[in-house]
């Protein structure tokens, strides 16, 4: 992967040589720290805490609500025990989640492709149709899909009218919370990917071409390389939300596959056991910190940003 | 620009096209089933109403959600927009120390499942021994809003020259005068669209509000309860008046955005 080529475009131009201005250096530097400072804050109380709560559950007592006063692995040795079968909702996740993956990469391609080259003018427009489903609640969304294929529904009722014939039993499938899951993260591939064409320069494309590269050469030595900075965010930004997934498998799947996360809220609500639900989320935690930190360590946010 | 043969450019449009459609449908489905007569939906309709829309309206408990919704997401709009204007400038505008670390900081709760973020919340609420209420929702919103608002404002900072402030300051100004005269200014339609998407993200989210509201309930909860649970046919009514609700707001946000820009253009 050809991340590394970020290294020397993205040199800092904003801060004038240190040498130069060394007063104003150090103040710039320290206005930098400060104007981080409230997001610090609200990240290290909003965020760091609750996982460092979370992680303290992990270990505390099975069934008991208080955290801090006792260590255990009890937990875990729940979760590793063979005859729990909690492993097959981490399987449905993960495998629910690459193939999200894989489809929305193929899906979504195309069309960040003509968002980032053909459709000039129009690409504005066509970017809020795709942002605005975001602003609608996802299980609003995903039950116009219930609408959509239930029995009398909207394709019911069409095939029925046109064609005389039932529509296809599709709902309460994995099937059906695969197709959920590729609709309700498609914009958090389509974006970053678009942003990651959008750094291919032009003229490099042309000079191949006029090298006399085929199209698939093309695309896949010159193109793909150079998009895949946001490609990749794409990809790990959708895997990261699926693997985390509840609303699809709940809605679309009514319940036939129970996804990691609805594991860990039954243990949290129904069975009232804080601890085996904490213990379940720090290892989907850390399955996300793994992926996440190796993606991200590869990548470079300003270029990825466009700081010129 | 004719990289593309014609062919190729019409197929990317098709599909396109198609993707749009596919990703409306299930909201003109919701936006169906609102119109007809009956408890339950059936396709085609048999008989169409407004009686779902006049009821919903009138409903004292939905007035109460709507509420609760917009207390939460005006908050979260004033509080995410002031804390990620100072994130966007630590993170694409100062130079300093500690930049790279904080811009892959801020990311991470954007990168991470909603779901498990709402229990986690609740976990740590509970041990520190405040009681959920709307408030909570809030802190809780804020933790995943923030860092996207600052991503929003700092793709606008990204296009700000630095100079123009020095410049300033070499003028004489104070500090404070060179932020509202200058960056603030500037950076203003960047710092509108972060408070556009802090504003519709709080109003449509469900994971987060779902464990952190406590007694309190929003608009998305209410929904997702009465799907799994009691189907009345408002609930596709409310569904699609919170999606027109959030529409007219993008359409206004949009349209202010556009003359303000047109002003400055004009004045300046």
């Amino acid at each position: 992967m050809s991340v590394d080529t970020a290294g020397p475009l993205a040199g800092p131009t904003v801060a004038p040589p240190p040498a130069a201005t060394g007063e104003r250096g150090l103040r710039l530097l320290s206005a930098g720290a400060r104007c981080a400072l409230p997001v610090g804050v609200l990240l290290l109380l909003g965020f760091i805490a609750p996982l460092v709560t979370v992680v303290a559950y992990a270990f505390a007592e099975p069934r008991s609500f208080t955290v801090f006063h006792t260590f255990t692995l009890a937990n875990f040795a729940t979760i590793f025990d063979p005859t729990n079968t909690v492993w097959m909702s981490f399987a449905w996740s993960l495998a629910l989640a690459a193939f999200t993956v894989a489809l929305l990469a193929v899906v979504v391609y195309p069309i960040a492709y003509g968002l980032a080259r053909l459709f000039g003018r129009w690409a504005g427009l066509v970017s809020v149709l795709f942002v605005f489903p975001l602003f609608i609640s996802e299980n609003v969304r995903l039950y116009g899909w219930v609408l959509f294929f239930i029995k009398g529904g909207v394709l019911d009722g069409t095939l029925k009218t046109l064609f005389d014939a039932a529509g296809p039993d599709v709902l309460f499938t994995p099937g059906a919370i695969l197709f959920g899951m590729v609709y309700v993260y498609l914009p958090f591939m389509l974006f970053p990917m678009t942003l990651g064409l959008s750094l291919v320069p032009r003229d490099l494309v042309e000079a191949a071409r006029d090298l006399g590269a085929s199209r698939l050469q093309i695309w896949r030595e010159v193109e793909l390389p150079l998009a895949m900075p946001g490609i990749m965010v794409g990809m790990l930004l959708t895997f990261v939300l699926a693997v985390g997934a509840v609303a699809e498998a709940k809605v679309l799947g009514g319940q036939s596959i129970i996804v990691i996360t609805h594991d860990i809220e039954i243990a949290f609500t129904y069975a009232q056991n804080w601890p085996l639900g904490s213990a379940l989320a720090v290892l989907l935690m850390l399955i996300i910190a793994a992926v996440t930190l190796l993606a991200l360590s590869k990548l470079d946010l300003d270029r990825i940003l466009g700081r010129r | 620009m004719d990289q593309t043969s014609r062919r190729t450019k019409a197929l990317i449009a098709a599909w396109t096209a198609f993707v749009v459609l596919a990703i409306y449908m299930p909201v003109a489905c919701g936006a169906l089933a609102s119109l007809g007569k009956g408890r339950y939906f059936t396709f085609p309709m048999r008989a169409w109403s407004t009686d779902w829309w006049s009821r919903t309206l009138d409903s004292i408990e939905i007035g109460q959600l709507v509420s609760t919704s917009l207390l939460i997401a005006a908050c979260v709009t004033v509080v995410a927009v002031v804390i990620g204007f100072c994130g966007a400038l630590a993170f694409a505008r100062y130079q300093w120390l500690g930049r790279r670390t904080f811009q892959k900081i801020v990311l991470l709760p954007i990168f991470f499942p909603q779901p498990v973020l709402g229990l986690a919340l609740l976990l740590w609420f509970n041990a520190i021994g405040i009681p959920l209420s709307w408030q909570t929702a809030v802190v809780a919103h804020l933790v995943w809003i923030v860092p996207v608002v600052t991503l929003v404002i700092a793709t606008q900072v990204y296009s700000f020259d630095p100079t123009l402030e020095e410049a300033a300051l070499d003028l004489g100004a104070s500090r404070w005068q060179v932020l509202r005269e200058v960056t603030l200014p500037i950076l203003w339609p960047g710092i509108w669209s972060g408070a556009l998407f802090a504003f519709l993200l709080s109003w449509g989210n469900f994971p987060l509000s779902l464990y952190t509201t406590g007694a309190d309930s929003t608009v998305p909860e209410w929904l997702y309860a009465k799907m799994i649970a009691g189907y009345t046919p408002m609930v596709p009514t409310l569904g699609t008046m919170s999606t027109i609700g959030a529409a007219l707001a993008l359409l206004l946000g949009w349209i202010a955005l556009t003359v303000a820009r047109h002003r400055q253009r004009a004045g300046g």
